[in-house]
């Protein structure tokens, strides 16, 4: 009997998968089109088994799991296409499917173990059913193929025994395959193998890098750091996203891929301080909004302080409607979930579907701003500063170089000839605690001889601010001033103390026709110290220090070396923080958060200031004037907050009189007309 | 709207026609064109009494390079006007009345104003450019024959007879003042902050030349300023009332006030000789008119 069922449910369950994939599709397609690349479907197995498993491989036990139950479930299924559906009963071809199912049959196991008492970051609900499913998948198919080499032929040839079998297959297909197409917990693997081949930012995978070295660990990031924000056209008829349709397709598929792992729960420091955003919660809303209805299926934490709170599989969701063509905010995403975003791009790092939570983020918040006029309050107040005077502070832009009366830096309107390196201050040049930090830098570049200059009131606030609070009108205004300034003078490279500055200089200006090499000064004083320019003496009593790595210096711009360099070069042991490098907590002041001050639970910086503290450091060094005031903002006591700049220029040790007298700095003030 | 409306009898702030007359605003720090602030917030009180109904007007010289950047910073402000009728969506409008050197803009708006049926009209008290006078909300009332009310905080009422404002005096104090329509009122910088402009709006908002107003004749040329002597002006020295009070809570009193609002004497039923009289003895008093001045 079942030898003639299998077929029919077979194919019986793929057309009704596929049914629901076309209109899956359709559901994908609903967003705003770009031209089609059919090719790049050739690049998804690779990227799946490279780029993705190496993100799913940080959890060895998950990645093991997976491979084990994704393998034996592809094998399986293939084969059992092969076998019961054409029915090609062969015995080898038998024996490879009970290996596959048994494979499959162990990775479900460990799945439901996990699934026993699941952390919070895991969605209940239909992912708790998917755990029971796999096994009735697995086992089916090893029950029913039994026969195929010999064994058990008489006990499963009919009678209730059967039924019970077929019964438990049909579940087990149900889940895996029909469940593919019409949105159950499988969905993840179709809609993921069509992200992965359509991803909007292929440069984040090795095969857009010929010299991707395979040698890479797990904890390497694949592929090259596609971290800036993509160019709105400001002539387009409305301005970012007011509804899903608003998004590209290629962003709701991907929306679609998330298979509510929690991974980026877990790193958000906006979730992490009871500030109502949960970047899976986020992904999901898209997701309803796609496909229209309420969130009351959602059963994973919500966003904090909402309903339904972030308590696993509490009631309460369901107050949250969307559809493609309804406006996000406020009916399905509250406003405050957007602007409680540092984009610090953790939940994007850790993502191992690639999905792009900063982006929709963005594109969300453009709207609110550039149509609707709602930016937070004080962030509406930088805006308007930035328009007026080109810094957010409202202050005269020609105070930029107040702090520096008494160092007499060189101008690069006086050199014609052009300089070495362009010193570009940012707006931390305004700001007290900053301007120490500079002063350090100045100290650092004259003592190693750097023929520098410096922009004075005619450089701008980059437009990082403006740009993450989505008002990319001032943004690109802003860089298309700035462009057109640094465009009448020469110099070889800018170097900036503002990661900030260095990420939307380094990589967002290129859009704009403003092609520059950025150094962060970590970079630049680490390669002093390579070209023995600057020496150092030796600390005079051993100090524990920690490094708090800016999101925008690390995570957007791949640079963890350099300061870690430095620091070594002063002759201090890190004691490194359990999230550093590229899984380092943001310090809260990124993506315009100072400003839109999204209450919560607790502070970012204070969090952060606990890891520091976990260390037992003294001193934390940073290297971002943002980082230096969030962290310098948490109460006494706590460790001290110093700038790599400044802990370099205060061991430097002084060039003798000789060198100094021939130094480019003293150089260019004789050029000085007196 | 279907369900009774309180103010149906006397008709809803809609059926007055409003409008606020917008000038180019300077940064006081940059200089850079831009709202002025004060017109901002006259713009703000025209949106949330009427929404998008509410029209701007503006008579400045159209060649002048920064003009529509400030202009769209007004009509920027058209969004989110739940204040007017809800979902109103509509973009903002801004009539532009061309002047040319030498003229002036009261007898322009003042056409601007009667062609348009406006009954209500809102500004700022004083422009942040040009000559910054003050005095266009007076001439534009005086010639017009309208009320005039000025350092208002706020409309607390509005129908097709009459409008109940709250006037802004010192140290935090309003009075409550009923004026008949048509009427004008300048709106003081204590008003409700303006609305953030947005980029969207403000690219679609519509700015109209109006230019067939008045016959281009003498009636337009400013008379009054052609004889003026021009000279940048001074900041000037502000009358320090040092108060001598051991007390933190007159220091502070004394610290907040906007300008000294005692000592003054409410003069009723004297005939305008006698006003007249009383006023230049007063300008004698406090050294604006020298002694033999006539
Ligand atoms: S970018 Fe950072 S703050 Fe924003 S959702 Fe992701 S993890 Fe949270
Ligand atoms: S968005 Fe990515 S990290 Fe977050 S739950 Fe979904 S798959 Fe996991």
């Amino acid at each position: 009997m079942l030898q003639t069922l299998l077929p029919i449910l077979i194919f019986a369950a793929l057309a009704v998968g596929a049914a629901g994939a076309v209109r899956r599709i359709r559901l994908w397609r609903q967003g705003r089109r770009t031209p089609m690349r059919w090719h790049r479907l050739a690049l998804m197995p690779k990227r799946y088994l490279n780029d993705l498993h190496h993100v799913v491989a940080r959890d060895k036990a998950i990645a093991h799991t997976h491979v084990a139950t994704a393998g034996g479930f592809v094998a399986a299924m293939a084969l059992a296409l092969v076998v019961h559906g054409f029915g090609w009963r062969n015995p080898i071809l038998g024996g490879l499917l009970l290996a596959a199912s048994l494979c499959m049959f162990l990775g479900a196991l460990a799945v439901n173990r996990r699934r026993i008492d699941p952390p919070p970051k895991l969605s209940k609900g239909p992912w708790q059913r998917l755990s029971k499913s796999l096994i009735a998948y697995s086992v089916g198919m090893f029950l029913v193929s039994l026969p195929l080499v010999g064994v058990a032929p008489t006990v499963l040839g009919g009678g209730v025994l059967a039924i019970v079998l077929a019964a438990v297959l049909v579940w087990g297909l149900l889940e895996m395959v029909v469940g593919m197409g019409w949105g159950g917990p499988m969905k993840h693997a179709f809609a993921g193998t069509f992200h992965l081949a359509f991803h909007r930012r292929p440069e984040r995978f090795d095969d857009n890098h010929p010299d991707a070295s395979p040698k890479k660990t797990h904890d390497v990031h694949r592929g090259s750091r596609s971290t800036a924000l993509f160019p709105l056209d400001l002539t387009a008829k409305t301005l970012g996203v007011e509804k899903p349709a608003d998004f590209q397709w290629e962003q709701l598929l991907g929306f679609d891929a998330c298979v509510q792992c929690g991974r980026c729960q877990n790193v958000c420091p906006a979730y992490a301080a009871g500030q109502p955003l949960n970047p899976k919660k986020l992904i999901q809303d898209m997701v309803v909004g796609m496909a229209g209805g309420s969130d009351a299926g959602y059963a994973g934490s919500g966003h904090p302080q909402q309903a339904g709170g972030i308590e696993v599989g509490k009631p309460g969701f369901g107050n949250h409607r969307g559809g493609p063509t309804d406006a996000i905010v406020p009916q399905l995403v509250e406003a405050q979930t957007l602007w409680a975003c540092t984009t610090c791009r953790a939940c994007v790092e850790e993502c191992p579907m690639m999905i792009e939570h900063v982006d929709a983020i963005v594109d969300m918040r453009r709207f609110i701003t550039l149509e609707r006029g709602e930016t937070p309050e004080k962030g509406a107040a930088a805006i308007d500063n930035l328009i007026a005077t080109d810094n957010p502070g409202g202050l005269d832009n020609a105070s930029r170089l107040d702090w520096a009366a008494d160092l007499e830096l060189p101008r690069i309107q006086d050199r014609p000839e052009g300089v070495d390196v362009l010193l570009w201050l940012g707006d931390g040049a305004f700001d007290m605690r900053n301007q120490r930090t500079l002063r350090s830098l100045v100290k650092i570049l004259r003592t190693g001889g750097v023929d520098f200059a410096v922009l004075g009131e005619e450089e701008r606030d980059s437009g990082d601010v403006a740009r993450r609070l989505g008002d990319e009108a001032t943004f690109q205004r802003l860089a298309e001033r700035n462009i057109a300034t640094l465009s009448r003078y020469r110099f070889a490279r800018i170097v900036t103390a503002d990661p900030h500055s260095f990420h939307v200089l380094g990589r967002e200006y290129g859009a704009f026709g403003g092609d520059y090499v950025v150094k962060h000064h970590s970079t630049f004083i680490a390669e002093l110290f390579d070209g023995g320019r600057i020496s150092v003496t030796a600390p005079t009593q051993a100090e524990t220090v920690t490094y708090h790595d800016p999101c925008y210096l690390g995570r957007y711009n791949g640079e963890f070396a350099a300061p870690r360099q430095v620091l070594a070069a002063l002759g201090l042991e890190v004691a490194e923080m359990e999230r550093s490098g590229y899984r380092s907590r943001c310090c809260g002041g990124g993506g315009g958060a100072a400003l839109s001050d999204v209450p919560g639970r607790a502070r970012i910086p204070d969090m952060r200031m606990e890891d520091v503290r976990e260390t037992g450091a003294t001193t934390v060094a940073v290297a971002c004037p943002q980082c230096t005031a969030m962290l310098e903002g948490v109460v006494e006591p706590r460790p001290r907050i110093r700038d790599l700049a400044e802990m370099v220029a205060d061991a430097l040790v002084e060039p003798t009189a000789a060198t100094n007298a021939t130094s480019a700095p003293s150089q260019s003030r004789e050029e000085e007309p007196a | 709207m279907p369900q009774p409306d309180p103010q149906a009898a006397a008709g809803t702030p809609h059926d007055v026609k409003t409008a606020v007359l917008v000038s180019s605003g300077r940064h006081p720090v940059s200089g850079r064109a831009g709202r002025a602030r004060e017109d901002a917030r006259a713009v703000e009180m025209g949106l949330s009494l009427v929404g998008a109904d509410l029209s701007l007007v503006h008579a400045g010289d159209p060649e002048q390079a920064s003009l529509r950047e400030s202009l769209e910073g007004y009509l920027g402000m058209y969004h989110g006007l739940d204040g007017g009728r809800p979902g109103d969506e509509r973009d903002g409008q801004l009539s532009l009345l061309p002047l040319r050197a030498g003229e002036d803009a009261v007898p322009l708006l003042a056409a601007w104003l009667e062609r348009s049926g406006v009954r209500l009209a809102l500004t700022g008290q004083r422009a942040e450019c040009g000559e910054g006078s003050g005095m266009v909300g007076y001439l534009l009332a005086e010639r017009l024959g309208w009320a005039i009310a000025t350092g208002v905080a706020a409309i607390e009422r509005c129908d097709a007879e009459s409008v109940t404002v709250l006037q802004a005096l010192p140290q935090g104090q309003r009075r409550r003042l009923e004026i008949r329509l048509p009427c004008l009122i300048a709106v003081d910088a204590v008003a409700e902050a303006p609305r953030q402009s947005a980029f969207g709006p403000a690219r679609r908002g519509r700015i109209e030349t109006v230019d067939d107003l008045l016959p281009a004749d003498e009636s337009r040329l400013d008379t009054g300023s052609a004889g003026w002597q021009w000279q940048p002006a001074r900041a000037r020295p502000k009358r320090l009332k040092v108060v001598k009070s051991t007390n933190a809570r007159d220091r502070f009193k004394a610290a907040a006030a906007k300008s000294s609002a005692s000592g003054g004497q409410v003069l009723t039923d004297l005939s305008p000789e006698e006003a007249a009289e009383k006023l230049i003895d007063y300008l004698r008093a406090e050294k604006i008119l020298a002694q033999d001045d006539q």
